[in-house]
């Protein structure tokens, strides 16, 4: 009892001003006291007394993130157990790598694994540099107006749900779709382009530019007017043209935002548009669209029901996207001084 | 804070440019010129083309003589698609599922994003580290439709407006806000005796709004243009909302394989306009959206 009350005078006197003095600590701190401290030297008892409101702020989102992110993260054990349709949602018994040797092991998989990597990789080398390029054409306008509206009508698809994408471009390239008049008015023959095979990754990297590069230009502009206009200036006196001046000033001042987004970029490398595939293929154009999300989904939940086969795939394909990143975020650390964390 | 990046954007290439040009870098301003304006009329078209096949008569669809405006102008597929009841309830639904889940993840986003941005909120960096693995690592498909089963939610509305509460991106750009937001201000409403409650429900939100429309944004078209959790989780027809009605009007199309057939030309006049309506909100606020947009992902850059 005591030391109960002992403690809760304690708090009026150092607390009194304590929210504030923390939080001027980040501005006011470097010299003075050490952050930490100030963190510290409140017990979780006293803490949890003195903001106990500041608590009930927190609760529901630290509860939605365990159950809704945490517990799926958990929920991959199915990959190693087996699992018992009306049973638990982390499987009935032990299987060790028994799926994961399954899919290693067959041919469908490597087909689809291959696929993935393809899109995937042509979807970095397109849709990452193209609105670097934009940017910099964007840059070079001079008109307020004419860059405004530019800026508007190419941010817009970025705002489309991927079904009216999927819509647009079952449209366009109907047989009856623009696309086809355009290649018949060039005295060509109209070409079913959705039951070809052939025509799929093209199809899905062009809705792709069309929906992504407007708006990946937003970071670059803004890390372009970032750059100081002196180094423009000595440039010039030093007699350099507007290449040179791209060149040697605009690249490399927007090279930390280019390293940053071309990380997230390679994190997103082998989940390649899964929304949009699902929409966009079908039996015919499975050889070249199928991807490890679709053929996961397929045989998981669409047809198969074989959840802990489909799991382990999904966490196969989760564990190289991880891996990715990481490596990606240590060489540009490394090589380049920009990273993630 | 959340406004004034915008102007500046605009303002970086006109300060530059001051001696005359050589002939070669005039040139090239031409040809970026044009290039632009052919990008810019590029993404438009298939929101013109939308636009034209959804008011054309279905014969000169189905000609392939439907390009940039309607021809044969007709709304009986018009009247037709807004006379279909189950269009209705599933655009209704998008409209209840939207709202309510907006509701829900501002709630659990801006107070979650208030108490993170408190350094003395012990456990902070605990908390922060939760929520920043999940932008590296997510469950996954199948472990996530496992969940929802599990929970009970599936066929439910809750599997549609409950998961999708806190975006990480959203909840750092709205950290990052309250960080900044000025001490005093809360200092002094505690000196006067106002709770912690107080402090958040009448200053620091009356305050906040330009980033609190921001992020209602953001989730608002998110939750507007999903479809996947329905498609994935919900049976009921009348519990869809609008883009799966689309996205099976889209099925319902490619599975037929004669393509000539009038039958999918019919389909590809009843999809346009089951499209733009779809759209026409987005578009509709779309102009005015824009600049919070853009000024939102600046935000979340600087410490996302």
């Amino acid at each position: 009892m005591a030391r109960g009350t002992g403690t809760v005078d304690a708090v009026p006197r150092t607390g009194g001003g304590l929210p504030g003095r923390g939080a001027g600590g980040a501005a006011v701190g470097d010299g003075l006291m050490p952050p930490q401290q100030l963190r510290n030297n409140e017990t979780w008892r006293v803490s949890l007394r003195r903001h106990w409101r500041l608590y009930t702020f927190v609760v529901l989102p630290v509860i939605f993130l365990l159950v809704f992110r945490y517990v799926p993260m958990i929920g991959n054990v199915i990959a190693f157990r087996r699992y018992r349709p009306g049973g638990s949602m982390f499987g009935d018994e032990w299987v060790g790598l028994y799926y994961f040797e399954m899919f290693i092991g067959s041919k469908p998989f490597w087909d689809v694994f291959w696929n993935t990597v393809i899109l995937g990789g042509l979807t970095l080398a397109i849709c990452f540099p193209l609105p670097i390029i934009l940017a910099l054409m964007l840059n070079e306008l001079r008109s307020r107006l004419f860059k405004r509206v530019v800026q508007t009508v190419t941010y817009l698809p970025h705002f489309m749900s991927i079904v009216i994408v999927a819509g647009m471009v079952f449209q366009l390239t109907a047989i009856n779709g623009t696309i086809n008049q355009v290649i018949e008015a060039f005295g060509g023959e109209a070409i079913p382009f959705m039951q070809r095979a052939d025509w799929f990754r093209t199809i899905y990297l062009t809705s792709e530019v069309w929906q992504t590069v407007g708006w990946g230009t937003i970071l670059y502009l803004a890390a372009l007017t970032t750059i100081d206009d002196q180094l423009y200036e000595a440039s010039r006196i030093d007699g350099a043209n507007r290449w040179q001046q791209t060149w040697h000033i605009t690249l490399p001042g927007i090279r930390p935002t280019m390293m940053v987004l071309l990380i997230l970029n390679i994190g997103s490398f082998m989940a390649v548009g899964f929304e949009k595939v699902l929409l966009l293929y079908n039996p015919l154009t499975y050889d070249t669209a199928d991807v490890l999300s679709t053929y996961l989904y397929r045989v998981g939940i669409g047809e198969g029901g074989n959840y802990s086969f489909a799991a382990a795939i999904g966490l196969f394909e989760a564990l190289i996207g991880v891996a990715l990143v990481v490596t990606a975020n240590q060489i540009s650390k490394r090589a380049v001084g920009a990273s993630l964390w | 804070m959340v406004t004034t990046n915008t102007p500046d954007i605009t303002a970086v290439s006109s300060a530059t440019i001051t001696v005359k040009d050589t002939p070669g870098y005039r040139l090239f301003r031409a040809v970026n010129g044009i290039v632009l304006v052919v990008i810019t009329f590029l993404t438009l078209y298939p929101f013109v083309n939308m636009v034209a096949k959804a008011f054309s008569s279905q014969a000169y669809i189905a000609a392939g003589q439907v390009n940039l405006w309607p021809r044969g102008f007709n709304l009986t597929t018009f009247a037709s698609v807004m006379g279909d009841s189950i269009f209705w309830v599933n655009y209704r639904n998008t409209i209840v599922y939207t709202v309510l889940a907006t509701v829900i993840a501002m709630a659990l986003t801006t107070t979650f994003a208030y108490a993170l941005s408190k350094p003395y909120l012990k456990g902070r960096g605990v908390m922060i580290g939760l929520a920043m693995v999940t932008m590296l690592y997510a469950g996954g498909l199948i472990p996530n439709y496992l969940l929802i089963d599990a929970l009970g939610f599936k066929n439910t509305m809750w599997a549609i407006v409950v998961p999708g509460a806190i975006n990480v991106f959203n909840l750092l750009v709205m950290k990052s806000f309250f960080d900044n937001f000025p001490k005093e201000l809360e200092e002094a409403a505690e000196i006067d005796g106002m709770s912690q409650y107080g402090v958040f429900f009448r200053i620091v939100l009356p305050l906040s709004k330009a980033v609190i429309a921001t992020m209602t944004l953001f989730y608002a078209v998110q939750f507007w243009n999903s479809w996947f959790q329905a498609y994935l989780y919900l049976n009921d027809r009348d519990m869809y909302p609008v883009t799966l009605y689309l996205r099976n009007l889209l099925a319902a199309a490619t599975s037929t394989t004669d393509l000539g057939s009038d039958t999918v030309q019919i389909q590809a006049n009843v999809q346009s306009v089951a499209m733009l309506l779809t759209v026409l909100p987005i578009i509709c606020v779309y102009p005015f959206i824009q600049k919070y947009f853009v000024s939102g992902v600046m935000l979340g850059s600087v410490k996302g």
